[in-house]
């Protein structure tokens, strides 16, 4: 899912200046399993607003923000209140704002929150970023660990001289992936493979942006 | 001599370095170097070290070259994508600068311009490689070269105090199997540490320069063994400079003791004199190496 955090809310009150009436959209999807974009948040965002003197022409938290077609249809349905907002303030990440902006043309649509990372979940309230979609997954060569995302410097050769007692040097509170690859190279796979390989370089032109995929849907 | 030379020579290779000012005036850094002339094969000009901005490595080559010194260019990985450090390469072959030692470097977020893009688009390893490359007379892109290709002599670093350090050996292999021709460590302060690492690193083929930073007081030591990764040292070498009467001549001593202890374990000597070039003369002169 996509990790996103709130941003300062100060900050957003400025961008926010010129709009007294604001209508919220949240999102179903990631930011509501990250406390950031959901039903309880958006309310809080609605009194939060209110507090700071603005109205809040309605607010809605479709299923999955990023669906454009669908928050088209959702959208729709709230027309009216919509249309009496000076601004529309989304708490989805930047696909959400986009997706809102895309449909909602004639309003400013202003970003509630930071879109941060790919993330992989674990227990509420503890998200890594262990992917970082660089269009062509090379996990399966570093024992199902991403050296391309865990290691801030992307080493594909092994750890850089800053990894100190299987640390790494950018936040020494957490583990060098090269010694995570190691740990589980031990377990399972072929360290002397990773040894013998001389890794090359990233293809970046794989990553080039913007991606776009527009093929028949075999379903759905 | 340069480098090359001095590994071709057989002789115990001997190095200093100097780190471009953040500024445009490099009379200081050559006259750092110029503290060496003579007695040293190449003089490292570091590549925006420790990621805080400052001239660049190339021209502090330049410089040093047109004071009759032999530079040795720095390289790291984290500035510039492949399309630059070919270029870079290139660019310094031009100028007749081809002693190159590549680095992954430091992460941009501990220097001064913490907010920089970070690049590292190839890796150390990858660097080598790239080099190696154009000294076959092709890029990256196996695109030919114009005319002679350049001849490069690389290097490559490791830190014998790293933890674990099988990787970092694993590491190493790869540069030197990539085309590595000599090895500077990180500061070494315990010649034990630098035999260990020596014995697990096997029969590597290229001359080790074990790395020495002189100490400057008991707070530097103690500065390097908070921040600096895998570098220790020893509680001993730090109370005999915080009692040193006169902390040049400790640190000298300490330094011959510790060039002695590496000589028969290493196959040179890389100082990183951090401004102290002055002093490597006494030191090299003691052990008889100057």
């Amino acid at each position: 899912m996509i990790a996103t955090k709130p941003k300062d809310f100060e900050e957003l009150l400025n961008r926010l200046a010129e709009a007294d009436s604001i209508y919220i959209v949240g999102c179903g999807d990631c930011a509501t399993v990250l406390q950031t974009g959901g039903e309880y948040e958006v309310a809080e965002m609605k009194k939060k607003l209110e507090d700071a003197g603005k109205t809040v022409s309605g607010t809605i938290v479709p299923d999955i923000t990023c669906q454009v077609l669908d928050i088209k249809r959702l959208l729709r349905g709230d027309k009216e209140a919509i249309q009496s907002a000076d601004a529309i303030l989304v708490m989805a990440c930047g696909a959400g704002v986009q997706a809102v902006a895309e449909i909602i043309d004639d309003r400013e649509v202003f970003a509630a929150l930071d879109t941060t990372f790919a993330a992989d979940k674990f227990r509420g309230g503890e998200f890594y970023e262990w992917c970082s979609l660089c269009g062509e997954c090379i996990v399966d060569q570093y024992g199902g660990v991403c050296p391309v995302t865990r290691c801030p410097k992307g080493q594909l050769n092994g750890p850089c001289g800053g990894s100190e007692k299987g640390k790494c040097e950018v936040d020494t509170e957490r583990d060098c992936v090269w010694t995570l690859i190691y740990n589980r190279l031990d377990k399972v796979g072929d360290k002397q493979e990773i040894e013998d390989r001389m890794a090359e370089p990233k293809d970046h032109e794989k990553s080039t942006k913007p991606h776009e995929y527009v093929f028949e849907a075999r379903r759905g | 001599m340069s480098v090359r030379q001095a590994i071709a020579s057989g002789k115990f290779i001997l190095t200093s370095e100097v780190g471009p000012p953040k500024g445009c005036h490099l009379d200081e850094m050559v006259e750092e170097g110029e503290a060496c002339r003579g007695l040293v094969d190449g003089i490292n000009v570091t590549d925006i070290q420790s990621s805080v901005m400052r001239a660049s490595s190339l021209v502090g080559c330049l410089k040093l070259q047109e004071a009759g010194l032999p530079p040795v260019m720095q390289m790291v990985c984290r500035d510039r994508n492949r399309l630059a450090l070919q270029s870079d390469l290139l660019s310094a072959a031009v100028m007749g600068i081809t002693d190159v030692l590549c680095i992954t470097g430091d992460y941009t977020t501990l220097g001064d311009h913490p907010q920089a893009k970070p690049v590292f688009d190839l890796d150390s390893v990858q660097l080598i490689q790239a080099a190696k490359m154009l000294m076959e007379g092709h890029d990256m892109a196996g695109n030919e070269l114009e005319g002679d290709p350049p001849q490069f002599c690389l290097g490559c670093v490791v830190n014998p105090g790293a933890e674990p350090l099988e990787p970092q050996i694993m590491k190493l292999h790869k540069k030197i199997r990539a085309g590595a021709e000599f090895v500077q460590t990180q500061a070494v302060y315990a010649p034990e540490v630098f035999a260990n690492f020596m014995n697990q690193a096997g029969d590597l083929g290229v001359p080790v320069l074990a790395g020495i930073v002189m100490l400057k007081s008991a707070g530097m030591a103690n500065y390097m063994n908070r921040f600096v990764s895998g570098v220790t040292v020893p509680d001993e070498m730090i109370a005999r400079m915080k009692a040193a009467d006169d902390r040049v001549q400790t640190s000298i001593e300490i330094t011959v003791e510790l060039v002695n202890g590496l000589r028969d374990t290493a196959q040179g000597i890389h100082m990183m004199p951090l401004g102290w070039n002055k002093h490597v003369a006494a030191v090299l002169k003691e052990c008889g190496l100057a």
